[in-house]
């Protein structure tokens, strides 16, 4: 009987002993099933760990590459307008302008595959499957210049591809290069014979302005100028209040069309489409048209942006954005318009159309 | 009521004359204030000390004064292609004290930020560990709760300037840095947890937006200050500080510290994810690139005068302050020069310089109404010496884009106006 609680004993304090001393588990959490970490856990490193099985080739990855990544990429990975070049480059990282891309500079081809079937496309992450991930990562390295047409990515293959860039990368130095340099007791007087000034960068002249002073300069404290200047604009406002009733019309009658909370809900949807395309007063043609004036307008005709070809002929030949053509236009641009540019996998649900359609309508002109 | 009246009449006047004659009306003011007659905001009863002011609930949760409106995060519109994957920049010139209001802390997203609520948070712990994990907000509040203080710089904060000053203003040049107080668990806490097998070297961190960018970092990093953080300055995190959790990784550069925090990975090597390879490495004159660039390092810089602050106030008594940090530890001293460098004095630091987090310095003196180059420097307790800009491009070229802790030069000019210039 009395032996019982000795074994006990040396087993609880064989267990205290196998576990690091601060480490008692709290028993918090619960175990990770592997359906979740296989859902999770998507990273892929330079050894090929976390590698999917799976292959594809460079012609279906340039037809994959040219449908979900060209237009920001470009059709030969060259990067339109400030979005990132993923081609060419080589032998330029030494110059006052080097162009870093995929294969001038990324010293992991896992890094590619990694990144392209997790983040990308920009705004439909997660949509890429494993074959076409692999095709597009070969399209790349054809573009490249370091694989052939008929080139086939498989996992088998994957780790065998050398990066032109592997051995450009070197572990942080500053503790032996720079701090010894940067050590010294530091001069206090008489340090430099003269100082000049050698740049200003009023030269330049990009800094955001507001008032042409610098964005943000704090107003003078001498003058109750907040105060004032808010008191005297409640009354320029107020004053001419009784003309003002005739005035606005035809705004009013616009803006009365559209529901404002469907109207709210539309510009909280459409933070999926500001990353191409801009509305409001300071809208410009970026990745995709500006949208101002776009609904009810002829497509293909914002001033100013390159369409694809098939949308310039689409709005020459009398298709306009009405309600209903663009409820069918959002629900899958591909399927809608074969070869037209935007990269954007649509709007499944037709609340979210109507609101987004809602908020457009609102910069109608 | 005549008397109010003739009041908003004698201040609206007082406006006009300001927006045409400009600087004459600020001695003007001074004057009136100060000895051509009484000041009428003190012998007139003014409507505010009279009449009622808000009652309380006006703002259940309170916004700061509209006076203050033009302090706020701005952005460089040419910087990025959108504002999706973009930066802003913290108004540290109109700030004060060490602690950065959550509101217009400086944010930067690669695909936006989400929208995520407790009751869907999940945190995975999974790789080379005993028992890989998932937990619940509500389980994370159950770890041991600690209180760190950090700033928070990206690693670009000054990139723009390594070929030469280019922008108006610390907002823009210095002002990608943030510094809360944080209350959170311990990483190692979690990761004693799971319990890291002997081959498990490197964590890999990971968000829940759609960019699920991550980095990885060394075991000996993760067991030591990296905190898993869901309060800041005594409040939830904001949703664009990665509510409801998010990596605080003091010292280390901005990028690391993943907002919605959604897995923690242990690997026998570090992932090299593109945030690690083809961004945040710092290139070379010779082409090749320095990787692994964490620390941030000894930086200070003068927020006030500087290009958004300008002296208006004259000649006299000048307060001059500013901020100093560094990643490698506490700051122990910041020396400030008024003629570009050539000669240095010692500035006062003001209250408790923590480590790793932004530290306050002033220098009070008389200034004479002349030209002055005003120059910052730290020093922190390893004896580093803040750098100029030109010695860190002897070393490192111009291409390197990220690090930049050179001294920032104001030219004070006698009107008090101030530009970002570089002296030689």
């Amino acid at each position: 009987m009395s032996r019982l609680p000795e074994t006990l004993t040396a087993a609880l304090l064989a267990t205290a002993f196998a576990l690091p001393a601060a480490a008692q588990p709290l028993g918090l959490g619960r175990a990770a099933l592997p359906e979740e970490i296989a859902a999770w856990d998507v990273a892929v490193l330079p050894d090929g760990q976390g590698l999917r099985p799976g292959s594809g080739n460079v012609l279906d990855g340039e037809e994959v590459y040219i449908e979900m990544c060209a237009v920001c990429h470009g059709d030969f990975a060259e990067g339109i307008d400030n979005w990132p070049v993923l081609a060419g480059g080589g032998g330029t990282l030494a110059d006052d302008r080097p162009v870093k891309t995929i294969g001038s500079y990324w010293p992991y081809l896992s890094t590619v595959w990694d990144y392209v079937h997790r983040s990308m496309p920009f705004g439909t992450a997660q949509t890429v499957t494993v074959d076409d991930t692999y095709a597009i990562t070969a399209y790349l390295l054809y573009s490249n210049n370091m694989v052939d047409d008929d080139f086939v990515l498989t996992h088998e293959n994957f780790t065998e591809v050398v990066m032109p860039n592997a051995d450009g990368f070197y572990i942080d130095d500053r503790a032996e290069t720079e701090y010894p340099l940067f050590t010294a007791e530091p001069c206090m007087t008489d340090c430099a014979a003269s100082v000049e000034i050698t740049r200003r960068a009023v030269d330049l002249g990009v800094t955001p302005m507001e008032d042409g002073r610098p964005a943000g300069t704090l107003p003078p404290l001498t003058l109750a100028s907040a105060d004032t200047a808010g008191a005297a604009e409640t009354e320029a406002e107020a004053e001419p209040a009784a003309e003002a009733e005739a005035e606005p019309e035809p705004e009013a009658t616009a803006a009365a069309d559209h529901d404002p909370e469907l109207v709210a809900k539309g510009q909280r949807v459409f933070r999926q489409c500001a990353a191409c395309h801009q509305v409001g007063d300071t809208a410009r043609n970026t990745t995709g048209p500006q949208l101002n004036g776009v609904y009810g307008a002829p497509a293909g005709q914002v001033e100013g942006f390159r369409y694809s070809n098939p949308m310039t002929t689409a709005g020459k030949d009398g298709l306009v954005w009405t309600d209903t053509e663009l409820h069918a236009y959002l629900e899958s641009p591909r399927a809608y318009m074969r070869g037209n540019r935007m990269a954007f996998n649509g709007l499944r649900s037709e609340d979210d159309r109507a609101a987004v359609i809602a908020y457009l309508a609102t910069f109608a002109d | 009521m005549s008397g109010s009246s003739g009041k908003g009449t004698t201040r609206r006047g007082f406006m006009r004359a300001g927006m045409a004659a400009g600087g004459a009306l600020v001695a003007a003011t001074a004057a009136r204030a100060t000895g051509a007659g009484p000041d009428p905001l003190i012998t007139e009863v003014q409507d505010w000390a009279s009449g009622f002011g808000d009652p309380v609930d006006a703002t259940p949760y309170g916004l700061p004064t509209e006076h203050e409106a033009h302090v706020v995060r701005r952005n460089v519109e040419w910087l990025t292609e959108g504002p999706v994957s973009s930066i802003n920049f913290t108004p540290i010139h109109a700030l004060e004290g060490t602690i950065t209001p959550q509101g217009c802390a400086f944010e930067r997203h690669h695909s936006g930020a989400i929208n995520l609520t407790k009751q869907d948070y999940r945190l995975m712990i999974n790789g080379l560990v005993d028992r890989p994990l998932v937990f619940t907000y509500e389980d994370l509040t159950r770890f041991p709760r600690h209180v760190l203080t950090a700033f928070c710089e990206c690693a670009a904060n000054g990139g723009m300037e390594w070929g030469g000053a280019q922008l108006e203003g610390c907002q823009f040049t210095q002002g990608m840095i943030h510094n809360m107080e944080y209350t959170g668990v311990m990483l190692r806490d979690l990761l004693a947890e799971a319990g890291v097998q002997p081959e498990g070297k490197w964590i890999y961190v990971e968000g829940a937006d759609a960019s699920s960018n991550g980095r990885s970092l060394p075991l000996e990093k993760a067991l030591d200050d990296v905190m898993v953080a869901f309060y800041a300055n005594g409040e939830a995190l904001r949703k664009e500080h990665g509510y409801p959790v998010r990596l605080v990784v003091p010292g280390w550069e901005g990028n690391m510290w993943v907002k919605w925090l959604r897995r923690i990975g242990v690997y026998d090597q570090a992932v090299e994810s593109r945030e690690e390879t083809s961004k945040y490495t710092d290139l070379m004159p010779d082409g090749r690139a320095r990787k692994w660039t964490w620390v941030m390092d000894a930086k200070s810089v003068i927020t006030s005068p500087s290009p958004q602050v300008p002296i208006r106030h004259g000649k006299g008594p000048l307060v001059i302050t500013g901020l100093a940090w560094s990643g490698n530890g506490r700051v122990t001293r910041v020396d400030v020069s008024l003629d570009g460098g050539r000669n240095w004095q010692e500035a006062r630091i003001s209250g408790d310089a923590k480590s790793k987090a932004l530290t306050r310095f002033h220098l009070d003196i008389d200034w004479d109404g002349s030209e002055m180059l005003l120059q910052s420097r730290a020093i922190d307790e390893t004896g580093y010496v803040q750098p100029t800009k030109d010695a860190l491009r002897a070393i490192r070229g111009t291409n390197n884009v990220y690090h930049n802790n050179g001294i920032q030069t104001w030219w004070v000019r006698a009107d008090g106006e101030v530009e970002n210039v570089e002296v030689a």
